[in-house]
């Protein structure tokens, strides 16, 4: 049996890949309840990977998407509430088959883009590891639950502000970026703080049968699957990756406070935007 | 399926897709699809009963009851789901075999537990050791149907709960200026009305519940996402039907299938929403009484 900190040394950054650590997991009877905590532990860095620069890239692709829904040109608006429809309109776990069936057929050899002075190279084979192909179905997949917020938070920016900013002959960029962008932010804030957490829980579907876990570099609950399939004990690896997600959770919903706050610091206390935790994880 | 099927090496075109698309391992995949329907069928209800024994366990007046929903609804809500499909019916089969375990085998001494294995004895096997095929599947849809209908059952109370409180609170004091009793006044008063007030979060979770069927896949049934990656994969020339990688078209069916599905629903809440409002106090059941006025 190994002790608690040979188990840390062994499989605490695992989830980085074979070299870092053990090369293989433990298996059967071997298992310790400490391997359990620090393997889980470590495919958390993957959930924390994926949430997070999802969310960063998502949040600027669902402003222009929310921005296009909301304008009055139908070659702008059309598209942008189809490509929300059929995001949020099927199940991500469809989604992540539906893209790696579609990367699998891409040549491997990669794809030329020739952009006149220069060719493109585009390398196709990452789009079929979990890393890059799985990061870019999240991405698209938060880009239209965002954007559907956001939208409706364009909807009811306060018609006085609108009307302020036109007395003062804002136009254009300057009108979104001081009056347009800040209020939109801070009424879709409490709802996009729920976004933020779903985005984070449904991280947990990236390894789910779709994409390969190489070298058994995989996240959280693929792990948490892997003790379960291994013990045939579902009471333990479970709960741990569950306890690993609330505190997850605790600290999205912290962060994202201290953001909150900050958009909404020119406001009496009373009409401030509440954040109220709306639970919805299946997508 | 048809006559002219009896040998597919032949085939051409037209006649080659119709004999494939009707082939035995096809009607199957068909099938998968009614499975998703009766699924929704079955956990709709189920789900609603689950969240109407919570939402009048949040408001009876016997302390520990509330207790009990209150735990039931935050632990649901708080885990993430996915967590509880796959450890629901794990933990439940297990809870079941080792209850039966406990009432029919009494002398059994080994433990339960033995490294990685779960021995009962055999009286107490789920179903019992030797049943048909059938009887296995059964079981596991069964078991997904309860997963199912716990986690949104805990959706559903929370949304009845807030729906209940919803309806105008001088409506009820006027059923016990009457001289109803409280239940009196809730069957009469608060139940037929607080059906517009909890319809936008219903058909939130019902769009959820639909997004939630390709789960089954993980539970080992074979659905609509099993038979598209057999059918899809790339078929060599030994199969009567040989095609290249075509898992990308097959889950583009599959989108395309919860896309109708999402739309039709939204418009049938839409309708359901109009009927509900009709004659009620609310902006929208105004705006009609305006409208016919």
């Amino acid at each position: 049996m190994r002790t608690c900190w040979e188990s840390f040394e062994a499989y605490a950054f695992r989830a980085l890949g074979r070299d870092f650590g053990e090369r293989l997991l433990p298996r059967g009877l071997d298992i310790t309840f400490c391997d359990q905590v620090f393997l889980i532990g470590s495919g958390l860095m993957w959930n924390i990977y994926f949430a997070g620069l999802a969310i960063a890239i998502g949040f600027g692709l669902s402003v222009a998407v929310a921005m296009a829904r909301f304008s009055q040109n139908p070659w702008l608006s059309r598209p942008a509430s189809g490509f929300i429809f059929v995001f949020r309109g099927s199940p991500l776990f469809i989604q992540f088959f539906f893209f790696y069936a579609a990367f699998v057929l891409l040549p491997r050899s990669g794809i030329d883009i020739p952009l006149g002075f220069v060719t493109l190279t585009v390398d196709t084979s990452a789009l079929t590891t979990a890393q890059v192909g799985g990061l870019f179905v999240l991405v698209l997949n938060t880009t239209a639950y965002s954007a559907e917020l956001f939208h409706g938070a364009l909807q009811s920016i306060p018609k006085g502000d609108l009307e302020a900013a036109d007395a003062y002959g804002m136009r254009g960029w300057t009108k979104f970026r001081r009056v347009i962008f800040p209020n939109m932010l801070r009424l879709a804030w409490p709802s996009y703080t729920n976004e933020a957490i779903f985005l984070t829980h449904s991280t947990t579907l990236v390894f789910l049968s779709a994409f390969p876990a190489r070298q058994q570099v995989g996240e959280a609950f693929y792990y948490a699957r892997y003790f379960v399939d291994q013990t045939f004990n579902p009471f333990v690896a479970y709960p741990l990756v569950a306890a690993y997600f609330v505190a997850l959770t605790l600290v999205i919903v912290a962060v994202y406070g201290l953001v909150g706050r900050r958009l909404n610091r020119h406001l009496p206390q009373t009409r401030r935007a509440r954040f109220r935790f709306r639970p919805q994880y299946i997508r | 399926m048809f006559s002219f099927c009896s040998d597919p090496s032949v085939l051409e075109g037209f006649d080659w897709f119709a004999c494939y698309l009707t082939s035995a391992t096809h009607l199957n995949f068909y099938g998968a699809f009614l499975l998703v329907l009766v699924l929704l069928a079955v956990t709709a209800p189920a789900a609603l009963g689950m969240g109407m024994l919570g939402a009048l366990a949040l408001r009876a007046r016997f302390l520990p009851l509330v207790a009990v929903g209150k735990v039931y609804v935050n632990i649901v809500r708080g885990v993430p789901d996915i967590v509880f499909f796959l450890f629901v019916p794990i933990a439940l089969g297990q809870g079941i075999e080792w209850m039966l375990h406990q009432v029919r085998c009494p002398d059994w001494t080994e433990p339960i537990r033995q490294g990685t294995d779960f021995l009962v004895c055999p009286e107490a096997k789920v179903p019992p050791n030797g049943s048909p095929q059938w009887l296995y599947t059964a079981y596991a849809f069964g078991m997904a149907v309860l997963a199912f209908a716990l986690v949104f059952g805990a959706f559903v109370a929370n949304t009845l709960h807030g729906a209940m409180q919803a309806v105008p609170r001088a409506q009820v004091e006027t059923a016990e200026a009457y001289g109803m009793t409280r239940a009196q006044a809730f069957r009469r008063v608060v139940l037929p009305q607080m059906w517009v007030y909890a319809l936008p979060g219903l058909s939130n979770i019902w769009q959820i519940l639909i997004k939630a069927t390709p789960l089954l896949f993980l539970l080992g049934l074979q659905d609509i996402v099993y038979w598209a990656r057999e059918l899809g994969g790339q078929k060599t020339s030994l199969f009567s039907y040989p095609h290249p990688d075509w898992r990308m078209w097959y889950f583009l069916a599959l989108l395309i299938f919860y896309l109708f599905l999402t739309w039709i629903s939204e418009r049938v809440f839409a309708w359901l929403g109009r009927r509900l409002s009709h004659g009620q106090a609310t902006a929208a059941g105004e705006r009609m009484r305006k409208a016919a006025a």
